[in-house]
């Protein structure tokens, strides 16, 4: 039995070789990414900009990212295999900051240029960071929220978390404009779906239960504003606003429908595509600016198919 | 009845020996190809700092898994193991960071509430006979929720305890051999090896750990009180989760009250590998840890050769499935 368990794990071993012969033979620039995630459609869109700028400029790229926001060491693992392929440069969007400080430190004794990307890494190593300012993002979907249901009523929000930076800038953003700006307004609740559409769901209806004249409500994520819609829809509820977070399909139908009033989108692909960029330009020398914003915009049933805001939109 | 103990351990033992022998010898092989073939792969594979990253990401999954096995070979399952080594982290912040004691209360407080944790476990499935699989998927969820609101759902940071990220990050080994600085976590996954395997070859607590799973009844019947033995076991294996706990918050100097949920997975992944039977009876540490090894020689060397991302995950469920095939097959012609 022996022959045949060695025969497998040796078919297995070769099949890996022969997949990836290739990528060991090219001898270019490459700069690996490691990020907070991968499989939401926000990070693949990251990913597409980053590979976009990767064509551009002939470097080979990779990007990676732990199943979920919550596997701190899962991600510092992943930074520790990219470091150990002598990268050109590193592109980081750090889960915990003090996590990764050790790694960091090591990539800045070998030489290896570090940019950071979407919330950034709270440390001087980085030289550069591309990001959304989320809490100018956010404090717009307030005025947004406060222009479309007249400056005063009741309205909550379904935010994604309360521990990552974008969770805590987006959500403070959007209280501390609502407080500052329109006083005629009631942030009656902030709930915390995790993101996850379902959890999302059942929380807006408890909250539209809970209060049955609420003028609107703010979904932080694109997972958090799915939630939100399917839960008003569930409710059968029709003269509420939802504001939503980035993009996605359900997302871009349901703001089409009518459903959702609109929503905030940043800019993945271009944090992606000036991630690669910037890390190129540090590995040559050059110097970069610290903080590079990769932007954000208000889109609406109105502009959704607008060149400028379809550009951002994912799928 | 001394000699029928006598010829059941002995059976145990033959048992163990026969299987477990050859079962390490089949994981082992595996091991070592993988590493031969990820070498001749990737030229960056096969450096100091990349074996030594490997060992660390074996680690808390390493420790985990130890844990995993004794209870599995009771022929139950621990699917707390993960948000329990998170609770023992937030209980460590909490002592050292919040109420400021020193440090090692924070590491007996992690171990015990560990050990505790894992009593409350073994209480569940042994008295009041709840299902392992339902008993700890309950203790998964509600360590989970007590973490969050301990730590008021924010990481709880260690910089106020000196030391306390040396436990895993620092290097007593590298003090002596320069050229190899092997972490202290792992030093830690090995002493706790060493520490299992004795107490499942040496002891009493062993034998009817490797009993219980085998014939629970026929160790009833011959007057064990198998329902102590049986908490003893989870608290034991709570206690190393406790260790666990301890090894991820100083790796991370924080504790991260999110974290945990799907590491018990992995660690029953790792478990099964090294060819422990979850039907019980059967199992060794070394296997585990071998285990264990392979799922982060795996990962790594995936990652290090540039596979995309969703294809590593679809070579490591094949991987873990010819590997309990391939043990499986192996079975049914031998016995």
């Amino acid at each position: 039995m022996f022959t045949r368990r060695s025969l497998i794990t040796a078919v297995a071993a070769t099949a890996i070789l022969a997949g990836t012969s290739f990528a060991s033979a090219a001898d270019k620039m490459y700069i690996p990414l490691v990020s907070k995630g991968f499989q939401h459609q926000f990070w693949q869109a990251v990913k597409a900009g980053a590979d976009k700028a990767a064509g551009e400029f002939g470097v080979e790229i990779t990007f990676e990212g732990p199943d979920n926001e919550t596997m701190v060491d899962r991600q510092i693992d992943m930074l520790a295999a990219a470091l150990a392929k002598k990268p050109t440069a590193i592109g980081f969007a750090a889960l915990d900051s003090q996590a990764a400080i050790p790694l960091l430190r090591q990539a800045k004794e070998a030489g290896i240029p570090v940019i950071a990307f979407d919330s950034g890494v709270d440390s001087d190593i980085p030289l550069a960071t591309a990001s959304t300012d989320n809490v100018a993002a956010a404090a717009l979907a307030a005025d947004k929220m406060a222009e479309l249901i007249g400056g005063k009523g009741k309205v909550a929000v379904v935010a994604h978390d309360q521990t990552s930076r974008t969770g805590i800038d987006r959500r403070d953003g959007f209280l501390n404009q609502i407080k500052a700006k329109h006083p005629g307004i009631e942030v009656v609740t902030v709930q915390y779906g995790g993101g996850d559409h379902l959890k999302s769901t059942e929380l807006t209806k408890a909250i539209l239960t809970a209060n049955p004249d609420l003028k609107g409500i703010f979904g932080t994520n694109e997972g958090s504003a799915i939630g939100v819609a399917n839960g008003v829809q569930e409710m059968g509820k029709k003269d509420l606003t939802i504001i939503g977070y980035d993009s996605g399909k359900a997302q871009k139908e349901a703001i089409r429908s009518g459903l959702m009033a609109g929503a905030i989108t940043q800019n993945p692909v271009g944090i992606g595509y000036e991630t690669v960029k910037a890390a190129l330009e540090a590995s040559k020398g050059k110097s970069v600016p610290a903080a590079i914003d990769t932007g954000f915009y208000f889109y609406d049933a109105s502009n959704i198919d607008n060149p400028e805001i379809a550009a951002v939109l994912y799928d | 009845m001394t000699a029928a103990h006598a010829t059941k351990r002995s059976s145990i033992f033959s048992h163990l020996i026969d299987t477990g022998a050859h079962q390490k010898m089949l994981a082992f092989a595996s091991l070592i190809l993988l590493l031969v073939g990820f070498s001749i792969a990737s030229p960056n594979f096969m450096q100091v700092s990349n074996m030594l990253a490997i060992l660390q990401a074996t680690s808390v999954n390493g420790v985990l898994a130890i844990a995993a096995t004794l209870v599995i070979i009771t022929g139950g399952i621990d699917l707390s193991v993960g948000t329990l080594m998170t609770f023992c982290a937030v209980i460590a912040g909490v002592i050292l960071t919040k109420a400021g004691l020193p440090l090692p209360l924070g590491l007996i407080g992690a171990i015990g509430a560990g050990a505790l944790c894992g009593l409350i476990s073994g209480t569940l499935v042994a008295k009041a006979k709840i299902p392992p699989f339902i008993a700890t998927l309950g203790m998964m969820l509600v360590l989970k929720g007590l973490s969050l609101v301990i730590s008021g759902t924010r990481p709880i940071y260690f910089n106020d305890t000196p030391g306390f990220d040396q436990i895993a990050r620092g290097s007593l080994i590298g003090e002596i051999f320069p050229a190899f600085p092997v972490p202290n976590g792992v030093l830690i996954l090995f002493i706790i090896a060493g520490s299992a395997a004795y107490i499942l070859s040496r002891t009493v607590l062993g034998r009817y750990t490797f009993a219980l799973g085998s014939n629970e009844e026929a160790v009833r019947l011959s007057g064990v009180n198998t329902q102590s033995w049986k908490m003893g076991i989870y608290a034991l294996a709570g206690g190393i989760c406790g260790v666990a706990g301890i090894l991820i918050a100083s790796r991370l100097n924080s504790a991260q009250p999110a974290l945990g949920l799907g590491y018990e997975l992995e660690a029953i992944a790792a478990v099964v590998i090294g060819g422990t039977s979850l039907a019980g009876g059967r199992g060794t540490i070394m296997g585990t840890l071998i285990g264990a090894l392979i799922m982060a020689v795996l990962t790594n060397g995936l990652r290090v050769l540039s596979v995309a991302q969703e294809w590593q995950t679809v070579v490591t469920g094949v991987i873990i499935i010819l590997a309990v095939y391939a043990d499986m097959v192996r079975k049914s012609k031998t016995g």
